[in-house]
């Protein structure tokens, strides 16, 4: 049951990201090159980490999904790519909002983090149209796993690939030379990187409980041979279910 | 986050504050609307249970009633199926 601890677990989400809202306006200092704009980076870095993190996870999944052909994996891949999708949206977003008001454009091109984080999330976008033109149940599954197994190896390349390139302009915070950040913005940025995750843990489990349920009430439906209602007769099956 | 805003004495109200405001909302708006998608699911599963909770009934109802050529199967309650999705569900 994945609704199990979803309450303690909602209420901890709640808890960390306003902790982390009042260490990002009231307790870091102000960036001395960026000034107040850099508050971005405690909202944009933490998604962006989690959604890379997440892709990974839903192609570990996978893994699980190919090994056991139990279709709980499947579904749990399936939700944690399409949570790390939305949360890749908000770091497109968020990242040009900020390439506006720091460098004067909404996207710069030679930028090897930016296009890389575009190519990725491009990549997983294919998995929607992909996933759903399969129509058999057991073959889309199948296939999505395998897909996401070759997607989730390739973010970590992809990462390396990127910290290995000669950025001109995109900051290293995280740098081991050179400086990095001070502990008032670090133990910050490790509280919003944790409200972050942790909303994203919830978003999943929240969405697997729905699935769950709807399993459920599929389950039912059949063992009372009932008929089925108007709205969901008829639909193509093009996200897992869990039964 | 206006309300964050205001009651921060050391924020700017400049054009910084106008790009910072921006990315949180755009995070804060796409939260609300995948809950709000959730929540239209969610909605659609009660709407199912409660056609089945109705469908149950209907069929209890039959079965009480006495037993006619269309019900010479075992009710809803001694369903195998139904009793491990009820079991499952309770816990």
């Amino acid at each position: 049951m994945y609704g199990t601890g979803l309450k303690r677990l909602s209420i901890a989400t709640v808890a960390v990201i306003a902790t982390a809202m009042a260490l990002i306006f009231f307790y870091a200092p102000m960036d001395a090159d960026q000034g107040f704009i850099q508050k971005i980076f405690y909202l944009h870095v933490p998604l962006a980490i989690t959604a890379l993190v997440g892709f990974v996870v839903g192609g570990v999944y996978a893994v699980l999904h190919l090994r056991s052909g139990d279709r709980r994996y499947d579904a749990r891949s399936y939700v944690a790519i399409h949570l790390s999708i939305i949360f890749g949206v908000a770091v497109l977003i968020t990242g040009s909002i900020w390439a506006k008001a720091s460098w004067g454009h909404w996207w710069v091109w030679d930028e090897p983090t930016l296009v890389s984080f575009l190519i990725v999330f491009l990549l997983y976008a294919t998995y929607y149209p992909f996933r759903y033109a399969i129509e058999d149940p057991e073959r889309q599954a199948r296939y999505a796993s395998v897909f996401a197994i070759t997607a989730g190896a390739f973010v970590p390349l992809n990462f390396l690939a990127v910290r290995l390139a000669q950025s001109l302009v995109h900051p290293r915070v995280f740098a081991t030379t050179g400086g990095g950040l001070p502990a008032s913005m670090m133990l910050t940025f490790l509280v919003s990187l944790a409200g972050i995750a942790l909303l994203w843990v919830t978003l999943v489990r929240f969405e697997l409980t729905a699935k769950s349920a709807s399993g459920q009430v599929r389950r039912l439906r059949r063992a009372l041979d009932a008929p089925r209602a108007e709205t969901s007769s008829g639909r193509p099956r093009v996200a897992p279910e869990l039964s | 986050m206006g309300t964050l805003l205001a009651l921060a004495p050391a924020l700017p109200s400049g054009e910084a504050s106008k790009y910072v405001a921006a990315a949180y909302l755009v995070f804060l708006v796409l939260i609300l609307i995948y809950v709000a998608i959730m929540a239209v699911k969610l909605a659609r599963i009660e709407r199912d249970l409660r056609e089945l909770a109705d469908h149950a009934e209907q069929r209890r109802g039959r079965s009480e009633a006495g037993p006619g050529p269309a019900d010479t199967t075992e009710t809803p309650h001694r369903d195998p199926q139904v009793q491990a999705v009820a079991e499952e569900m309770r816990n």
